[in-house]
């Protein structure tokens, strides 16, 4: 890595303070499982990283109304283990779990896991973001087994890296964000976009803003997670889908139905949403949520597998948090 | 005592053959075994690599100069000068020390070098597009007896395409060593190696090429490697990182660290070349065996590799053809990978067999059975055969091809193989001191096996004393030397020149004591920690009473693998069985690994639990290249896309379900020892390919059966 000055400031506005406005002078270090490596293989080379390990203002889960409120440097590990979660947010739990290795459990972070790059395999080799070599796009035609099938018009075609940010997503959750004007609230799906220039990042923060808290909402609704693995070793999910049913009776009044490592960002499938609306959940209607959730993908050269995987995702995580067994 | 090499019958011994822990367990579980990598000497300088990004270049200008104003940069040795055409993306430019490891990746990362790009080529399945390319070239035709006779006789044909992709070793210790190239022109190399006794030479001819180091010999160049963290075939030569960290040793005047990093070790420090092809079987009604056709292809890298073996053990099929060709990538080349050749040859064969025994509507055990005798071994593969059933329980467990209920399939599937494993040659010392202690010293190596353990089973039986007493010095190159660990010859070599130079011993001992206990050397015995005349028991000494006859004297006598008239201790030639059993999720296309068994020969069985270790190794190994192994390169770039270990997947834990070994111990005992490292990494992907066919009644016909891979085939046959 190249060399930097690395502080740990106590607190959130020094954090603010010490980050540059512009991507790439400086970079935040929520948990290290990625940034390390990205500081390691020089993908970023900033001046500057700045821990947020001694702000304590931003460990540990507390109640908050109905919801909870999880700080962004709350470790996985710790929130897998919250009783609170556990009761009302399967999907989040399930998500974590799906995390099989002990060490990013106990060292990534809420926050990490929201903030981490995209494990684009171009942009790991140092081609970039968007995955160019002489101003061309080397993903459409290249590997891309483990790209996106949804909002991958281009130029952007990795995939969202995040674990958590479905479940979030999908349970409503908000993120606190602080920056040089103060404090403000966004839902956890306004976190995300598909960046459009190589100028952007994939995240709607800014340089010098820091992801603070994540707060979710009271909730009854029935909610779960599904990830398809290749292997059971840590491993990144094939595809993820996490859903929340708010039923009525035996009808499902209103889900939320979110896909993970399918598209450069969460992928909420309003598509797969509709088709559950009035429905009672039985295999056939899952199977036909997970149906309209990639109604309108477009897989690329090699990720066609990926629909069918996104598809089955979402039909069983709707089973999942039904409780119904396929 | 009377000399007698020959192994003791299992019956009798008390180490031999048994289950033990290995020796070297404690040290590596505390830390304390220094691998090349955990050796930091005082002074001690980092080396970095500088490589080539490009898959094909030509070398234009190397600038090292902003290198040298990095702070606590040291020197650089170039590897591949201005001029010449590197063929493979990470290919060796040059090598830089600095003072820290930081230093010498800033330095590598400083240093400027100019290339011509020269147009690469990645692919190897798609052989008409690499031939579209001039890629190919044709390697091996060959044709015994009468293929299309043979094919006219056979009653059903089945013709498929089969093939495995190219990957790497993936060494969990890099390759790399420390150099010490101390002021006196003794030079010391801790060397991740599977070749102790061939550094030295290997090193000093690379050095002498330089006019710098012309007059460096091998007797100045000592090799120390006591412990290794694995090679699998690709550790066998110091390499240019190794000759690069010599020269960088000399040029400073400090030891020199240079490891390679992951990226590097997945690139360039190994590959197992690709196999794919037709495959055509034919044979009549009742199974048997009349015509075997392929026509394969693949890739080991620029330079060419040999076909493998077809078809595999079934080698006597009375007609067949076979056409091999070579495809050329601008990719890491290739080097032995455990068995070289033989898992491609198991993949290509006992994949089309079973396919041919569906279309006869045979379970392809009895098709396999019917066929043993165009194998070389038709009872070992019959016995053993008989037993995997048994322990796998074959009979009950296979079904007709395709597994009617739901989306979770199961399947078995099974694969035969074979490997020579014939002894290398080694030499060993035993001492026997005064106090009763004892040692075997040979420069052998232990690749993470547990030969060390072997080793020190061999010395403690034969002097009659527990394994934990004797002491085992290998991984050094001034000890009486052995061959390099290849081609699984290492354990018949080094038990039989232990077992030679401990009877040589112990001969001596004899003629010591003898006199004491008023009977012949001839008579004396050993076992239990005492020497005693064998006609008369009660004549006897304890093991330290009868060495302390020695006086001021240490029995140091030699024991060597060739031995002309010193017992017959080793042989040649194995077979083995392996069964799988999958299950395949049909809507996502995983398949899970539920249980597999092995059933393997080795002759005489030296370290239970280390042998039974190798084939638990050999399992999870083949498990993670049947499911999920394999080197992607972008064709546009030529970047190696997956060289780190989160997209080149290796299996872990919860992948590898029951594993079941048995060593059959008994019936080849006479044989003596048999190589073991290879034969069980030969079946693992055929075994598992044909149980995911079982499972699905189609057959996904590449390996690694990934998720795509299993979509792909459901979609394109049909589920039946």
């Amino acid at each position: 890595m190249q060399n930097f000055e690395y502080i740990a400031p106590t607190t959130v506005d020094n954090a603010v303070k010490s980050l540059g406005s512009e991507w790439g002078t400086t970079e935040l270090l929520y948990g290290g499982t990625d940034t390390i490596s990205l500081l390691k293989e020089r993908i970023t080379t900033p001046s500057r990283v700045v821990s947020l390990k001694n702000v304590e203002a931003l460990h540990g889960v507390s109640k908050a109304g109905s919801g909870v409120k999880i700080g962004s440097m709350t470790t996985l590990s710790k929130l897998a283990a919250d009783k609170n979660i556990a009761k009302s947010y399967p999907a989040l739990v399930e998500a974590i779990e799906g995390i099989h290795s002990m060490q990013q459990r106990s060292m990534a972070t809420i926050g990490s896991d929201l903030m981490q790059r995209p494990r684009c395999w171009y942009f790991r080799n140092g081609f970039g973001l968007l995955a160019t070599s002489n101003g061309k796009a080397l993903v459409p035609n290249g590997e891309n087994q483990y790209h996106a099938i949804l909002g991958n018009k281009g130029p952007a075609y990795f995939v969202s890296a995040s674990l958590l940010a479905p479940a979030l997503v999908a349970l409503g959750a908000k993120a606190t964000v602080a920056g040089p004007d103060g404090s403000r609230q966004v839902a956890v799906e306004d976190l995300f976009r598909i960046p459009s220039s190589d100028k952007e990042r994939e995240t709607t923060l800014k340089p010098n803003e820091v992801l603070t808290e994540i707060t979710l909402p009271g909730t009854k609704a029935a909610n779960a997670t599904y990830e398809v693995h290749q292997r059971q070793l840590f491993d990144w999910p094939l595809t993820a889908a996490s859903v929340s049913l708010k039923m009525k009776g035996k009808t499902v009044e209103d889900a939320v139905v979110v896909l993970g490592h399918v598209a450069p960002k969460p992928w909420r499938s309003s598509e797969a949403e509709n088709a559950l609306k009035g429905k009672t959940i039985s295999e056939a209607v899952a199977a036909e949520a997970g149906k309209a959730a990639v109604a309108s993908a477009t897989p690329l050269s090699k990720n066609k597998h990926k629909v069918q995987l996104a598809s089955v995702a979402v039909k069983r995580a709707i089973l999942k948090a039904a409780g119904v067994s396929a | 005592m009377a000399i007698n090499y020959d192994w003791p019958s299992q019956s009798e011994t008390k180490i031999l053959g048994k289950r033990f822990n290995r020796l070297d367990g404690p040290w590596k579980v505390r830390g304390t075994a220094e691998y090349a990598y955990d050796r930091n000497l005082d002074g001690m300088l980092v080396a970095r690599l500088v490589t080539c990004p490009h898959a094909h270049a030509k070398i234009t200008a190397i600038d090292i100069e902003p290198a040298k104003r990095v702070k606590g940069f040291r020197a650089a040795e170039i590897i591949n000068p201005v001029g010449t055409e590197l063929q493979w993306t990470h290919q060796e430019v040059l090598a830089i020390a600095a003072d820290t490891e930081e230093a010498a990746r800033d330095c590598a990362n400083a240093v400027r070098v100019s290339y011509e790009v020269l147009p690469h080529w990645m692919g190897d399945e798609d052989v008409k597009k690499a031939g579209e390319h001039n890629r190919v070239q044709p390697a091996e035709d060959k044709e015994d007896g009468d293929v299309v006779k043979g094919f006219e006789e056979a009653e059903v044909t089945h013709e498929g395409y089969y093939g495995l992709a190219m990957i790497t070793h993936c060494c969990l210790e890099p390759h790399g060593q420390v150099v010490d190239w101390k002021d006196n022109g003794e030079i010391w190399v801790y060397a991740s190696t599977q070749a102790v006794s061939r550094i030295s030479a290997d090193l000093a001819k690379s050095l002498t090429e330089d006019d710098r180091f012309k007059d460096v010999k091998a007797n100045q160049i000592r090799c120390i490697t006591p412990v290794m963290g694995g090679g699998f075939g690709s550790k066998f030569n110091i390499d240019t990182w190794g000759v690069a960290c010599a020269k960088l040793s000399k040029v400073t005047g400090k030891p020199v660290k240079l490891m390679l990093d992951r990226r590097e070790e997945l690139a360039v420090a190994g590959s197992r070349p690709s196999d794919f092809g037709h495959i055509k079987v034919g044979a009549k009604k009742d199974g048997t065996l009349t015509a075997f056709e392929a026509e394969t292809w693949s890739t080991g890298g620029v330079a060419g590799r040999g076909a493998p073996p077809l078809p595999y053990i079934f080698q006597d099929i009375p007609n067949r053809k076979t056409r091999h060709l070579n495809v050329s990538t601008n990719t890491g080349p290739a080097r032995a990978w455990r068995a070289p050749n033989h898992p491609q040859a198991a993949a290509l064969t006992m994949t089309a067999l079973t396919d041919l025994a569906a279309k006869l509507d045979m379970d392809p055990f009895d098709l396999f059975k019917k066929n043993l005798g165009f194998t070389p071994r038709a009872e070992v593969y019959s016995a053993e055969m008989d037993k995997a059933a048994e322990l796998f329980g074959w009979k009950q467990k296979f079904h007709k091809p395709g597994d009617g209920k739901g989306h979770i399939k199961r399947g078995v599937g099974m694969s035969i193989h074979t490997w020579a494993g014939r002894p290398h040659d080694s030499t060993c010392r035993v001492s026997i001191e005064p106090d009763g202690s004892v040692t075997a010293a040979l420069a052998s190596q232990d690749l993470g096996v547990g030969c060390r353990t072997a080793i020190a089973a061999v010395l403690a039986e034969t002097v009659g004393l527990p394994l934990d007493v004797v002491k085992v010095e290998i991984g050094d190159s001034v000890l009486p030397p052995s061959s390099a660990s290849g081609g699984s010859t290492t354990i018949g070599g080094v038990s039989a020149s232990t077992r030679r130079a401990a009877t040589h011993a112990l001969r001596k001992l004899a003629e010591v004591v003898a006199p004491d206990l008023g009977v012949a050397a001839d008579d004396i015995a050993v076992g239990d920690g005492k020497v005693f005349a064998a006609s008369d028991p009660s004549k006897s000494l304890s093991w330290k009473d009868a060495c302390r006859k020695l006086g001021t004297k240490t029995i140091a006598e030699m024991g060597a693998q060739p031995a002309r008239d010193q017992g017959k201790l080793n042989d040649s030639g194995v077979g083995g069985v392996q069964m799988a059993e999958v299950s395949v999720d049909t809507e996502t296309g995983i398949v899970k690994v539920e249980k597999m068994v092995a059933v393997q020969d080795v002759g005489y069985v030296v370290a239970l639990e280390q042998a039974e270790s190798q084939v638990y190794g050999a399992l999870i190994q083949g498990i993670a290249w049947a499911l999920f192994e394999e080197r992607v390169y972008d064709q546009m770039t030529g970047a190696y896309l997956n060289a780190d270990m989160e997209f080149y997947k290796l299996s872990g834990i919860g992948d590898i379900g029951e594993l079941v070994v048995h060593m059959v111990q008994g019936p080849y005992d006479d044989r003596g020892v048999i190589g073991l490292g290879e034969p069980p990494a030969i079946s693992p992907g055929a075994a598992l390919s044909n149980a995911v066919q079982n499972a699905l009644g189609v057959r996904v016909p590449t390996m690694p059966m990934t998720a795509d891979r299993v979509l792909a085939a459901i979609e394109k046959g049909g589920l039946s």
